[in-house]
């Protein structure tokens, strides 16, 4: 098929605002009168409050309003569970929980008057170890709760006992990973304005999710919906993570905001951001694998235990989605899964790209590695026995079909941009130097969109004028990854236009329908479906204005860069002569857009049914050096495969590929939040170390494309898949190249030297 | 506390503007200026997204005070596109895709120009260098890179 705007490199709609700095972002935004507030975060991760004195800090200059936990009509949010405070009652949970707000006319009053405000705690015992938590008879950190655990899911398939008796080799490995900070490099910021007519609040800021803040926001306030309107700014990074935290940052500039009935801006520092936000959750992982000695897998027995913190937040659906995964893209006939979430009192954990799959797939991939080594087989050929082709049976029973399962593509073309067979071959000789190479690769299947976490349906509106101009709206949300302009591409494709008759609206939740979230790299699958819904029932209309017209068939009519075509391409009519007179001849050129995915199913039970519609596939190799004197290790390159189905604009999709590879190295080698008891040691980026431009590898970035028939134009999913596979990969590297098996992340110096991390202060 | 008289001239236009000791040229140019096209990320030096350009020099504002910049020449995001349009490095920013959230933006192009105007043709080390102290966590820095090798390879600054 040839396109004209659909599957190019255009450039970015948003591009010219972001290089000359007019793109506002929420901490950019100024409004009359307004009001700048502060958060008092406590310093306890486990206390009883005894006593919160605020009188000093109301008499600070500046001052407009000191507020704690009685001043909320509705104290109590969370998306999935209801356990999180907008500011701390009776007890506080986590070291950071919000115990009081100050909103003054400047930003330094208000922070000097937060340091007037006398907390007294009574401190308590804390949980900071998931093993603690697990116990029976440990202390609970909510008590209302019959203990610590947040969720279960089992996945059971076969029967395991019998798959390890027709094993020939039973390996057991258990593997552990971080604590990691999304690290968008825009802290959270909102403004919200009172109103006085039509609704309670308008929000303004860096929100992921306008519509579940509108949500927390509406809870917390009592307020209906439509009383709260939120329309989302630039934002400066998300990565999953400006979600409940700015929903309840938003919740508290709300109540302020009505409470001294003037806007009310809070801007997290660095350091607030650390301290506040969710992040990555930690895994401990248990697998048990069998294969006959001729490497077909048998039995796979897992068990993945996630530290939610002190929060549920969406530890449910993270959980979720590593059960799905668990046993990476292999048959299996014989499965146990069971997959956890427990409350402790560490930061609390929620979205974060990938979402519960990079930490079972580090786990898995290594496994696949080690279990290759032990049957005396290369990597690539144990992996090739046994992964998913076409209509595969998945580890919860689902057929996969309907949509091309391209894993052996993707390992290929990856290990061919890397050179991958005679790189194997040449480090696998001798290497005498302490400088030594190795490569490895991971791959993995990954189910599209929210599957069976909830309805998967987005909509959006495209408006024609009578110019021709066209006014396109999602209730989806531009995160940084491109969704403006791939949504604009869709649209331009579908009506025949091009792309500068194109005005991209932000997300209004007055305007924009509720689309769910812009998570679980849904947005070009789910959203694209329906601008491409509402362009076609555009373009059917214009179509037979125009048949009727020019006393054609409408089938032999077309619509090209601005104009209406015949059969024998003569030019009949201008786009928007056209549009002009259907609006004088009182015809509706607006239309909302709908999609909604196929079915599917999930017994929570049993861990069975069909999860996700589709599925994307990917392969990723890292070449790493070690050096095995100083604990050096060196990612080199890194060749990245991915199926997106249909590539709508490859330049983003490259951009995709390599933003993820480069945080999943940072995941891999680098970063790691360190909590002792509780406390985030280092909350700014000299102590905690994401990538630089130095620390990149070259990497290749391969695009598959094989078009899925249910996404729009073939297209389907990249965010989340590039982000998961480096860890594995680079672990396999390290294994290869040094010997040594690395099964905690991240796979810093002291682990590749000393095979573990070194604990602070010395000896222990 | 005491005000001092500081001139400065930003993006060509001469500033007579009294300022606090210890104001930052990060708050100067935001509050004051209101040009917000600079931001902060970390308010450390850590991140570069408050990078501007003074007397040629790339740095990090957060980490200056507005007096010590007194008689400097300034060069924030905003003086890059002219009456005939964006510059040539902010169009190979665009053409190469080298942008995804933006908020990045406006420090890497300010290390990138001021690394182009000492140095017309860079190799990649060296831009990996100028732009070292500039965090993305979005692009994976790849197409950043391709963004200054084409500004100078074809456009120049």
């Amino acid at each position: 098929m040839a396109f004209k705007h659909v599957n190019k490199g255009v450039k970015r709609v948003d591009a010219y605002e972001k290089v000359t700095g007019k793109a506002k972002f929420g901490a950019d935004l100024e409004f009359a009168d307004q009001l700048y507030a502060k958060v008092l975060r406590t310093e306890y991760p486990h206390a009883r409050i005894i006593n919160i004195e605020t009188a000093e800090a109301e008499k600070m200059p500046g001052v407009r309003g000191v507020f704690t936990a009685a001043d909320i009509k509705n104290n109590l949010f969370g998306v999935i569970v209801e356990d999180q405070q907008v500011l701390a009652a009776d007890r506080v949970v986590l070291a950071g929980d919000g115990v009081a707000m100050v909103a003054a006319e400047s930003e330094a009053e208000a922070a000097a008057a937060l340091e007037k405000i006398k907390v007294e705690y009574e401190e308590l015992e804390g949980i900071y170890e998931l093993d603690e938590a697990r116990k029976k008879d440990s202390l609970k950190i909510h008590p209302e709760k019959d203990d610590n655990q947040v969720i279960h899911h089992p996945l059971r398939k076969g029967d395991v006992e019998k798959g390890f008796a027709q094993a020939d080799i039973i390996l057991e490995r258990e593997y552990s990973t971080q604590l990691i900070e999304h690290s968008y490099l825009e802290p959270e910021a909102v403004v919200v304005v009172p109103e006085d007519e039509n609704h309670l609040v308008s929000i303004y800021g860096s929100i992921q999710n306008p519509y579940a803040t509108r949500a927390a926001v509406a809870t917390v306030l009592r307020a209906e919906l439509a009383e709260v309107r939120v329309i989302q700014n630039h934002i400066g990074g998300s990565f999953g993570g400006k979600d409940e935290v700015v929903s309840a940052m938003a919740a508290r500039a709300a109540v302020m905001a009505l409470a001294t009935k003037r806007p009310v801006k809070m801007v997290n520092s660095r350091e607030e951001s650390f301290t506040e936000s969710y992040k990555r959750h930690p895994y401990q992982l248990k697998y048990k694998v069998g294969a006959t000695k001729e490497g077909k897998l048998t039995a796979m027995e897992i068990e993945a235990a996630a530290d939610s913190g002190a929060y549920a937040c969406q530890t449910p659906f993270v959980t979720w989605r590593s059960v799905v995964q668990a046993t990476g893209p292999y048959e299996l006939d014989h499965v146990k899964t069971d997959t956890y979430g427990y409350y402790t009192n560490n930061p609390y954990t929620g979205a974060m790209r990938g979402y519960g799959s990079p930490q079972i797939i580090f786990a898995q991939e290594s496994l696949m590695d080690e279990l290759a080594e032990e049957l005396g087989m290369s990597p690539v050929e144990l992996r090739k026995k046994n992964i998913y082709r076409q209509d595969s049976i998945t580890a919860s029973g689902q057929k996969l079909s309907g949509h091309t399962v391209s894993l052996e593509e993707v390992m290929d073309k990856a290990m061919q941009a890397i050179d991958y067979q005679a790189k194997r071959e040449k480090y696998s000789l001798a290497q005498p130097d302490d400088k030594k190479r190795g490569i490895g690769l991971s791959i993995s299947f990954r189910g599209c969109s929210l599957g069976a976490e909830a309805v998967d349906a987005a909509a959006s509106l495209i408006q024609i004028n009578k110019d021709g101009s066209v006014a396109v709206y999602s209730g989806l949300a531009e995160n940084g990854q491109g969704l403006k302009t791939i949504f604009s591409q869709i649209a331009a494709e579908v009506l025949g236009i091009t792309l500068n008759e194109i005005d991209y609206m932000e997300v209004d939740t007055t305007f924009t329908p509720d689309s769910g979230s812009t998570v679980a790299s849904r947005a070009t699958l789910i959203g694209g479906n329906s601008i491409k819904n509402a362009a076609e029932k555009l373009r059917d209309r214009i179509l037979d204005f125009a048949a009727q017209k020019f006393e054609l068939a409408k089938d032999k009519l077309k619509l090209e860069a601005g104009f209406l075509y015949d059969q024998a391409s003569n030019r009949l009519a201008l786009f928007s002569d056209l549009t002009a007179e259907m609006i004088n001849n009182g015809i509706l050129l607006s239309a909302y857009g709908w999609y909604k995915g196929p079915p599917i199913s999930w017994d929570e039970e049993k861990g069975c049914g069909n999860p996700y519609f589709t599925y994307v596939y990917g392969c990723q190799i890292a070449e790493v050096e070690v050096d095995t004197g100083t604990g050096e290790l060196t990612v080199l390159n890194m060749a990245a495969a991915h199926d997106v189905g249909r590539a709508i604009n490859p330049k983003n999709v490259k951009g995709q590929i390599y933003g993820g590879v480069m945080m999943g190295l940072g995941y891999s080698i680098m970063e790691e939040v360190e909590v002792e008891a509780g406390q985030i040691k280092g909350k700014n980026f000299h102590d905690y170390m994401i990538p630089t431009i130095k620390d990149m590898p070259d990497i290749e970035a391969v695009i598959v494309e094989n078009p899925d028939p249910d996404g729009p134009f073939g297209a389907k999913s990249i965010g989340e898949p590039t982000l998961e596979l480096a860890s594995a990969a680079i672990a396999n590297a390290v294994a290869h190249a040094s010997g040594k098996r690395i099964r905690s992340l991240p796979l810093n110096l002291e682990r590749v030297l000393i095979g573990r991390a070194l604990s602070k202060g010395g000896c222990k | 506390m005491a005000k001092l008289d500081v001139e400065i001239t930003v993006n060509s236009k001469k500033y007579n503007l009294k300022v606090g000791s210890q104001e930052r040229l990060l708050d100067t140019i935001r509050k004051e200026l209101k040009l917000t096209g600079t931001k902060e990320g970390c308010s450390v030096g850590e991140c570069g997204a408050c990078t501007v350009i003074v007397d040629d020099k790339a740095v990090n504002s957060c980490m200056i005070l507005t007096a010590q910049v007194d008689g400097s020449e300034i060069i924030t995001v905003e003086g890059l596109e002219s009456k005939k349009g964006l510059s040539p490095l902010q169009k190979a920013f665009v053409e190469k895709q080298a942008i995804q959230c933006g908020f990045c933006t406006p420090g890497m192009l300010m290390s990138a120009l001021a690394l182009l105007k000492n140095n017309p043709r860079p190799n990649k080390e060296k831009i990996k260098t100028a732009l070292e102290g500039n965090l993305c966590r979005c692009t994976g820095y790849q197409q950043i890179i391709e963004a200054v090798e084409t500004a100078a390879k074809e456009w120049g600054v």
